[in-house]
């Protein structure tokens, strides 16, 4: 009944819930005595704060709490990831358009909103920079003062928040053999994660302590946040992060989360914060990006060299997003065998929204250029686009980058099934193109998750998680692990997720690693308890250890079977109790690495599209949109084909109608859902088929690779190819929506 | 602080009488005053489908309805899908399709679905994609959800 837990399409675990309406969403907990919590902002991108008058807003009645930077503790508390540089209110100036300088607590929503909109906030507005070139430019006024960079920060007198080098080989050396470089600037939009479900979250003073419900996929670096901003041990913050309404990377980080916790203990009541769509637009976004890629080819089509100029705007502070940089550029050159390489990646700071980590992590902004590229050459070498690739794809277990994890799956196999599967080759319709691109990502690089399983008594089973499910499915698989490992019916397990005070530690949940890394850690968990059971059965049959075999649910001595359970309730005797097993899954930093870490597992798909431009409006209809992944193994295929649709579908978005658009002052002005389009049911290809290679190569449980950002690494290559095939025309700017296209094709460029 | 005033609701075959504030939506009034947290609140401007509702037999967003217009009025809301504690043949199809993914826009999904099931039992994909196109889904899980209404509109017409 259970053992073919392992590869079902089992349903998911909290389904139910999520049908009915039931599941509770941070904004659905209603606290006790809570306080409604509404943010302050000022309606240009960067100003000086001259005053914060209080008093008709504090005379509303109902409002309890009118926050600025002055009541808090002083010098202001900064906080970040990478660097702490972000105020938990604005002081001073305020660096991008929705940067909160004061927080309203009030008895009702509607009091919160009042006394919000009563705050009297003088400021001077100073020039400001929103695009790459602007802020480069060497009279660019500067986005964060000396103060807050890191401390002696070469780079502190320029916008440049990084400079990485990387490489290997002699590009220049390289050039003399190269017969065909191809060079060109692409630009990938600011476009943002669009969680259905806005940020929220609630604090509420528990002693000497804290307790706060957050949307968030990292409920123990926040936890490790707060501690420090509130000078309290970690045992006195306990974070709870229920089921988030999707997340896709902007759930990572704090942002507002440390004004919510202060206006809870300035109060001594819970303060509840449920964040509009346009304040969630204003929080977190994805890094856009300007990359020169220049690329040299053989006249067979072998890569000589690729030389990267790549600048990541970043935001007004840093939050994970030199992080993105560093990861998205170290693979720039692809899953290619390319044998000189040179990388320059910089994060620029700009007074825009801060930008944070989102499904792909910087590899979709390099993608994009490096395959578009690759088309180039290909065509003019009179080569097909698909044997190009084939020509250069690191086979596995081939080093194609020094010093980083070898491929670690048979690529080849899944291009070849993408490119069957788009019936390359087939000739198409006038007016029709086709695509195909590559993407691969580094998994986590390091990371750590702790797994306890309890056993109980009659037989069920209780495992508790530290990973967030965001709507990937994580406590549906990792019951199916506890299911196939214990023998203990699905119906039987618990998860439970999303408590620091009960969970044991896991590091986060991001970079597609859970189903690894958590995996592994329940695994090893189930283990534990299976070894346990060994022992004691030794014991109650009076057979040595070595005899019994501990398979699945299974126990085999030498002359009988036995249930897991069985042996567990003989074990445990007339008192009852439970086994308790342990598991714990790390990878360590690499010593020297140039991002810290190599990777634990790639992320390796292809995408292939078929298209339709319409030469009088330049609408691009997708006809077919084939992604493959190479999953290792899939532990639940219904939720990894989920997971790889949406992901396309996501790309799509990024790649046909979604960005920013920033008036001269630095407002984003199509903050929310009616001027920022997302892909609807009417927005689809025609025919979107995801499918998965499973070798049983990856590190995960049972030869899992991670899932879930692989088919958006690379769309916006594959329908930029398949437009160029379709028109003749390479666009180097996205989205490719209906004007772009069309002006490309009246200016025949 | 502000005006209120009395209505009359019917919200899942349970009548409710109770005073609201004049400016409060009836995203409000379900959420806040009556606890009905299954209806959800994403853009407040009647573009994501998140908190749709059916009022007397037709699907609104309900962040654009004032409460004081639905008076009087019938509503369903995703609280009212199940019945005697078992899900309905679209609830159910949603979990096997693997529809609900992180769930925020389910709610809305299913009783856009449920009114086109109401008025057209038997939808093509390209009913459904119409009918739906007013509820976003950021998980994108728009061909499960399709392949969930299908699946539910042959099971009740079984």
């Amino acid at each position: 009944m259970t053992t073919q837990a392992i590869g079902a399409s089992l349903p998911r675990v909290g389904g139910e819930e999520r049908v009915t309406g039931g599941l509770e969403y941070v904004a659905d907990i209603r606290l006790t005595n809570v306080l409604h919590a509404k943010l302050v902002t000022i309606d240009c991108a960067r100003a000086r704060l001259i005053s914060i008058d209080k008093t008709a807003a504090e005379a509303v009645p109902g409002v309890r709490l009118v926050m600025t930077a002055d009541d808090l503790p002083q010098p202001m508390l900064r906080f970040g990831p990478q660097v702490e540089d972000r105020p938990v209110l604005a002081v001073g100036e305020v660096r991008y358009h929705g940067e909160p300088v004061a927080l309203v607590a009030a008895e009702t929503k509607d009091a919160a909103e009042e006394g919000a909109r009563l705050l009297k906030v003088e400021y001077e507005e100073l020039p400001a920079v929103f695009t790459v070139d602007a802020a480069l430019d060497p009279a660019a006024p500067l986005v964060q003062e000396a103060a807050i960079r890191r401390p002696g920060d070469p780079l502190a007198d320029t916008n440049k928040f990084s400079e990485h080098h990387y490489g290997w080989g002699d590009v220049e050396a390289a050039e003399s053999e190269a017969d065909l470089v191809v060079e060109h600037t692409y630009e990938y939009p600011m476009v943002t994660q669009f969680a259905i479900e806005p940020h929220a979250c609630q604090a509420a003073p528990d002693g000497d302590g804290i307790m706060m419900w957050a949307t968030t996929q990292h409920p123990y670096q926040l936890q490790k946040i707060l501690a420090k901003l509130l000078d309290m041990p970690l045992s006195k913050v306990r974070v709870f992060a229920p089921d988030l309404g999707g997340a896709f990377g902007g759930k990572q980080w704090p942002h507002m989360h440390p004004a919510v916790a202060f206006a809870a203990l300035r109060t001594g009541r819970p303060v509840k914060l449920v964040m509009t769509l346009e304040e969630s637009f204003q929080a977190v976004r994805r890094t856009s990006a300007k990359v020169r890629y220049r690329t040299g080819f053989r006249s067979d089509g072998t890569l000589v060299f690729e030389d990267v100029e790549s600048n990541f705007l970043i935001g007004a502070y840093a939050d994970i997003a030199d992080r993105v940089v560093t990861k998205g550029n170290w693979l720039a050159a692809g899953p290619y065998r390319v044998p000189a390489v040179r990388i320059i990646a910089r994060g620029i700071l700009s007074n825009t929204p801060p930008a944070t980590a989102m499904r792909g992590f910087g590899i979709p902004e390099t993608a994009w250029p490096r395959e578009m590229n690759l088309d180039e050459g290909a065509i003019a070498l009179g080569i097909d686009r698909l044997e190009i690739r084939l020509r250069n794809l690191a086979r596995q277990g081939e080093e194609f980058v020094p010093g980083e994890t070898p491929a670690d799956g048979d690529w080849e196999q899944t291009v070849r099934r993408a490119a069957e599967l788009i019936d390359w080759g087939q000739p198409l319709a006038e007016g029709r193109g086709r695509g195909l691109a590559l993407g691969c990502k580094s998994g986590p690089t390091t990371g750590i998750s702790y797994g306890t399983v309890r056993f109980l008594s009659d037989g069920s089973a209780i495992l508790l998680s530290g990973v967030s499910d965001m709507g990937q499915g994580a406590r549906t698989v990792y019951a199916q692990i506890v299911a196939h490992e214990l023998g203990v019916p699905m119906e039987k397990i618990t998860v439970i997720m999303g408590d620091t005070g009960v969970v044991p530690f896991t590091q986060q949940t991001s970079a597609s690693r859970s189903t690894v890394l958590m995996g592994n850690a329940t695994l090893g968990a189930c283990r534990d308890i299976q070894h346990q059971l060994q022992k004691a059965a030794a014991g109650l049959y009076g057979v040595d250890e070595s005899e019994i075999i501990v398979e699945r649910g299974v126990v085999r001595l030498p002359n009988r079977e036995l249930s897991l359970a069985d042996v567990l309730k003989a074990a445990l005797g007339s008192l009852g109790g439970e086994f308790i097993g342990n598991g714990v899954d790390r990878k360590d930093p690499t010593p020297g690495h140039p991002i810290k870490g190599t990777a634990y597992f790639y992320e390796f798909n292809c995408t292939a599209i078929d298209v339709e431009v319409d030469r009088g409006t330049g609408e691009v209809t997708v006809l077919r949109h084939i992604t493959v992944a190479d999953t290792g193994k899939s532990l639940n295929p219904m939720q990894v084909s989920g997971q790889d649709d949406g992901a396309a579908i996501m790309g799509l978005g990024h790649s046909m109608m979604e960005h920013y658009i920033f008036d001269e002052k630095g407002r984003v002005r199509n903050l929310g859902a009616i001027d920022y389009r997302i892909p609807t049911s009417k927005d689809l290809p025609l025919e979107l088929i995801s499918e998965q290679i499973e070798n049983g190569d990856g590190p995960g449980p049972y030869g899992a690779k991670g899932v879930s950002e692989g088919a958006l690494l690379c769309t916006a290559p594959a329908l930029g190819a398949a437009v160029r095939d379709a028109t003749g025309i390479a666009i180097r700017d996205l989205p490719l929506s209906p004007e772009r296209v069309w002006r490309a094709m009246r200016d025949g460029k | 602080m502000s005006d209120r005033f009395p209505i009359e609701l019917t919200v899942n075959g349970r009548h409710y009488a109770l005073e609201v504030a004049v400016h409060h939506t009836l995203l409000d009034v379900l959420r806040d005053d009556l606890g009905l947290t299954g209806t959800k609140e994403c853009c407040v401007v009647g573009e994501c489908g998140a908190c749709t509702v059916i009022i007397d037999g037709r699907t609104v967003n309900s962040c654009l309805v004032l409460a004081v217009e639905a008076d009087g009025s019938e509503i369903l809301t995703v609280e009212g899908l199940a019945t005697a504690g078992r899900l309905s043949p679209l609830q159910q199809a949603f979990l096997d399709t693997g529809a609900a993914q992180c769930g925020f826009c389910i709610p809305g999904q299913l009783i856009s679905a449920h009114a086109l099931l109401a008025r057209n039992p038997h939808p093509t994909p390209e009913d459904i994609h119409e009918a739906l196109a007013g509820n976003l889904c950021r998980c994108a899980g728009y061909e499960q959800i399709t392949e969930a209404v299908l699946a539910a509109a042959e099971e009740v017409g079984r």
